[in-house]
């Protein structure tokens, strides 16, 4: 079984991003398993732009983003094997993977890194009543058939979900020539970032329903058109408040969930919160020598923050690789008031340098202090001026505070 | 003189930006971080504009994802679309090289990925 400094799961903005990191800290060996007969991930079908602002300080476009990584990736000797799918994750760190050329072979890394990204929640996960009829799309599926295989999924067009990927292509398939009749969210605020209110709904004068479900899908064979209901504050439909819209095609964009199958099997650590594994601040998982970065790990809302993680990870991966596990002495970093999720959530303090913590708030808070209190004290105060839960903030801790920290830390909303 | 009220759209924070003006002439701008959403909103009030973003077909067969390397005026997009729709572009094709050339005021379509 040929064994690899680093094997890299995923080939998308993460995977990418954590072989060049990998190589270029000194692993001698990295592979990267694709199961897409293509590099860049989701990156190929993101045809709009607003990639890479904070990284690259220019707008670019998901292909152009994707391809400078590819580049670099291309620059190196990395191994790449497309077209291949990986079926299993021992705790060993063998990896079972299929491809057409070699039938199903294994591979082991010294460490490997989780970079499989995310799947959409579907419309089973909504259970929206109603037939089972064609015409029904996740946005990224529709996303797919019109920007990568050239078709156009349908001509009239509901969207349930105000994600960003579902405004989008609220834009995407108007400009095709189809009709966006409303898009529907069920929360009082949108998921979508402000900007693509703006450029992908009102420049268009789509409709968007605020308080609003789906609460029936009609047709035989292909949709035939939707009842939408108005929400009370429990998020119960409420009765007399119906209205129909025909139309052939409904589009879900209503979140996404990491892809962690491998890292289940593998006996990898899960937190509820983040539905990714549980990570110390190098990335790395509960398993020891296997780390993660990117959407399997926490869902971002820039993919110029998934590189940054997956070069931590791609770097710690490749320490590790070289030196071995090595003693932990680890501190939990726990989510208190009015925060979802904080990661990473473990921080050991034999680690050297400055820790980022990245969190998510559990609403929209104005004029608040995001407060880290460890052994009763406070060990630092950020003020901000709005936080929302669109949107991942982050506060660092100074390796001062890190080396001097006594049990488990919280981090908490104080308004 | 009156104030307008925008969102900017040049980066995901989404600036809430007031935009005193008079007639086509602004007068101030409040609420951007920074430079690029000023100059997004003295557009905006008086011409907006947008970076199109789309596909055309190749000859391979494949869809090769394009951009305007300008913005063009909004109301100019659909006109756009219908043009770019019509164009089957020549493979191989690199990435930042022209697809079509001139579509408006000296505005180019480019491509976005390499195709084969």
């Amino acid at each position: 079984m040929k064994v690899y400094d680093v094997v890299i799961i995923g080939g998308g903005p993460a995977g990418l991003a954590a072989a060049v990191s990998a190589y270029d800290s000194g692993a001698e060996s990295v592979l990267i398993l694709e199961r897409d007969d293509v590099l860049g991930g989701i990156l190929n079908q993101c045809i709009h732009n607003g990639f890479g602002l904070t990284r690259f300080k220019e707008s670019m476009t998901g292909p152009e983003y994707a391809d400078r990584f590819i580049k670099e990736v291309r620059k190196r000797n990395i191994e790449v094997k497309l077209k291949t799918t990986v079926l299993d994750l021992c705790e060993d760190k063998t990896v079972t993977a299929i491809n057409e050329r070699e039938g199903v072979f294994f591979v082991r890394g010294k460490a490997v890194i989780l970079a499989m990204g995310c799947r959409e929640r579907s419309r089973g996960a909504l259970n929206v009543a109603g037939t089972r009829v064609a015409g029904v799309y996740s946005a990224g599926t529709a996303q797919k058939y019109v920007n990568v295989k050239g078709f156009l999924p349908g001509k009239n067009v509901v969207i349930l979900g105000s994600g960003d990927i579902g405004l989008i292509m609220a834009r995407r398939m108007t400009l095709e020539g189809a009709k966006v009749h409303a898009v529907c969210e069920i929360m009082p605020h949108s998921s979508g970032l402000k900007r693509n209110i703006v450029q992908c709904l009102n420049d268009f004068d789509i409709p968007l329903y605020l308080n609003h479900t789906i609460t029936r899908i009609d047709g035989d064979a292909r949709v035939t058109g939707v009842q939408i209901s108005k929400v009370d504050q429990n998020k119960k439909p409420i009765l007399g408040s119906e209205f129909y819209i025909p139309c052939d095609t409904v589009l879900f964009s209503v979140g996404l969930i990491p892809e962690n199958e491998l890292s289940k099997n593998a006996g990898v650590e899960l937190s509820p919160k983040t539905k990714g594994a549980v990570v110390y601040q190098n990335r790395e998982t509960s398993i020891s020598g296997i780390f993660a970065c990117g959407n399997v790990l926490q869902v971002h809302d820039l993919v110029d923050f998934v590189s940054e993680e997956a070069e931590l990870a791609g770097k710690s991966a490749s320490e590790y690789a070289r030196r071995g596990d090595r003693e932990k002495d680890c501190v939990n970093c726990i989510a208190k008031d009015k925060i979802t999720y904080v990661l990473p959530q473990k921080i050991d303090k034999n680690q050297s340098g400055n820790v980022t913590l990245f969190f998510r708030a559990n609403g929209v808070y104005k004029n608040c202090r995001v407060v880290v209190e460890n052994d009763g004290q406070e060990v630092l105060s950020l003020k901000k001026r709005v936080v929302v839960p669109g949107e991942m903030e982050r506060v660092i801790l100074t390796e001062k505070i890190i080396k001097a920290l006594n049990g488990d830390l919280t981090l908490k909303i104080v308004e | 003189m009156k104030k307008v009220n925008l969102t900017c759209i040049e980066c995901p924070i989404g600036c809430d930006i007031t935009v005193e003006i008079d007639g086509e002439k602004v007068l101030s701008v409040q609420g951007n971080a920074c430079q690029r959403g000023k100059l997004y909103v003295s557009n905006e009030v008086v011409c907006p504009v947008r970076v199109l973003t789309t596909t055309v077909k190749t000859q391979n067969g494949k869809m090769l994802p394009v951009k305007s390397n300008k913005p063009i005026k909004k109301a100019d997009i659909f006109v756009a679309m219908e043009k770019i729709n019509g164009v089957v572009a020549k493979t191989p094709i690199k990435i930042g090289e022209r697809v079509i050339a001139d579509i408006f005021d000296g505005v180019d379509i480019i491509a976005c990925a390499d195709v084969e």
